[in-house]
């Protein structure tokens, strides 16, 4: 096995994968590495490339002219940092912002729709993998809205 | 030959304020030493019944060092009227205090395993005793993770003790907010979300989560996800306290009285009733 699908199926988002649909995937990656505060992703910019997080933290940012980017949230190890390539536009909605030396699993977004497109186990099995943290990625969303920890009156 | 006494449960004892900090804009560090005789022992995760005289009694964990025996350490949070009096309390004050009650953090079950403390917002302060008993024995325990999360920068409890914690190097501490400023670095979202990150040996593991009932439910959620057991994830739970002392049923929660068996109690033992609306 070669150290990038070595690395890659050491991932618990890739854990256990079929060997063929591992082969396939890791045709489409390459590793990467971000200095701190190096811009991952640009809002508006093609979604051509997203990132399976190995080490260090991204920020996820929205700005606003005249203002400092406000951050929504941080993603770490093990997490996918971008889900727009997967339909179109195709358009980066955020920024993303190495908060530390960050390695990461680059995937060609293009390379992995078309292999998902001519091989639907593929896809399906990708796409249970992604959508499995954009729920718990939704949850915690919904947490961080509801302000938990205000106190009751006492 | 006199035997010892035994202070009455449902009498206040008389301690004096020898210290206030303030934690945040609403929220203190109390010091107490009691003027009838030294403040006694404590277990990390049990509570006092603190009394405002004039006002009314509340229950407060105990939030210090529980190898100092020289004071009790009470954090409040101003959200009543009893918490707001306290809040308003200068050195020199006199509160009265049963206690302490309840259950402990199981720290001996932790020992020779992984420990992961996880805390939200005002639930680091039950958890803090915990921490430095942790601390003053940590060759006792394998890897030792602790995960805050707060509502802001602005709320971060115990902020200088946190940063001497996080400079040590055989401890890993992430503070995460839900809600940055614009000079915030650190990690934004929830507190269960660094869970998943932490890449667990979760056959030896031992969790403390301490917090909101939503953010315990999700953090024991994430645990359980990642393979912890949940009879090694525990929680402490908070209820209106009258009597502390398991007689007159306020603090109910489903067949355990949160005074006198909890605050601490394992996941395993209220997992079918924690997400229950009824109790």
């Amino acid at each position: 096995m070669a150290g990038l699908e070595r690395i890659i199926l050491g991932q618990p988002l890739f854990a256990g994968l079929a060997p063929a649909i591992a082969t396939a995937v890791c045709g489409c990656a390459r590793n990467v590495r971000f200095e701190p505060d190096q811009y991952l992703l640009r809002e508006g910019a093609p979604a051509d490339e997203l990132y399976l997080i190995r080490q260090g933290a991204v920020a996820l940012q929205i700005h606003a002219p005249g203002q400092m980017s406000r951050i929504v949230s941080t993603l770490g190890p093990g997490e996918i940092l971008g889900v727009s390539w997967l339909l179109p536009p195709y358009r980066w909605s955020f920024d993303a912002c190495a908060l530390e030396p960050t390695h990461a699993i680059g995937l060609d977004a293009r390379c992995l729709r078309d292999k998902c497109e001519a091989d639907h186990d593929l896809g399906y099995e990708l796409l249970k993998r992604v959508a499995g943290q954009l729920v718990r990625r939704l949850h915690a969303s919904r947490l961080q809205m509801l302000d938990v920890y205000r106190s009751p009156v006492a | 030959m006199n035997a010892a006494v035994v202070p009455d449960p449902w009498v206040p004892r008389p301690h004096r304020i020898t210290a206030v900090q303030q934690e945040a804009a609403d929220t203190v560090s109390l010091e107490l030493s009691g003027i009838e005789g030294p403040t006694g022992r404590f277990e990390p995760g049990q509570f006092n019944m603190l009394y405002v005289f004039g006002v009314g009694e509340i229950a407060i964990s105990l939030s210090g060092d529980p190898d100092d025996h020289g004071r009790w350490v009470h954090t409040v949070r101003s959200v009543g009227a009893v918490s707001a009096a306290i809040t308003r309390l200068a050195r020199g004050d006199i509160v009265g205090v049963r206690g302490p009650f309840g259950s402990a953090w199981p720290l001996n079950q932790a020992l020779q395993r992984d420990l992961v403390i996880v805390a939200g917002g005002l639930g680091l302060a039950p958890l803090r005793p915990a921490i430095h008993h942790v601390l003053h024995r940590r060759p006792g325990y394998r890897r030792v993770v602790i995960l805050i999360g707060m509502r802001s920068a602005g709320e971060i409890l115990y902020r200088a003790q946190l940063e001497r914690w996080r400079e040590a190097l055989d401890i890993e501490l992430e503070v995460t907010v839900d809600r940055p400023d614009g000079a915030w670095r650190g990690h934004v979202g929830v507190v269960p979300t660094l869970i998943g990150r932490l890449g667990l040996d979760p056959a030896h593991t031992v969790a403390l989560v301490c917090g909101p009932e939503i953010m315990m439910r999700f953090s024991a959620n994430a645990l359980c996800d990642a393979g912890v057991a949940p009879a090694n994830i525990h929680l402490s739970m908070e209820r209106n306290m009258k009597c502390a002392l398991g007689l007159c049923g306020r603090c109910q929660f489903g067949p355990t009285f949160i005074c006198k068996d909890g605050p601490v109690l394992p996941l395993a033992r209220i997992a079918g009733i924690l997400a229950l609306r009824e109790v």
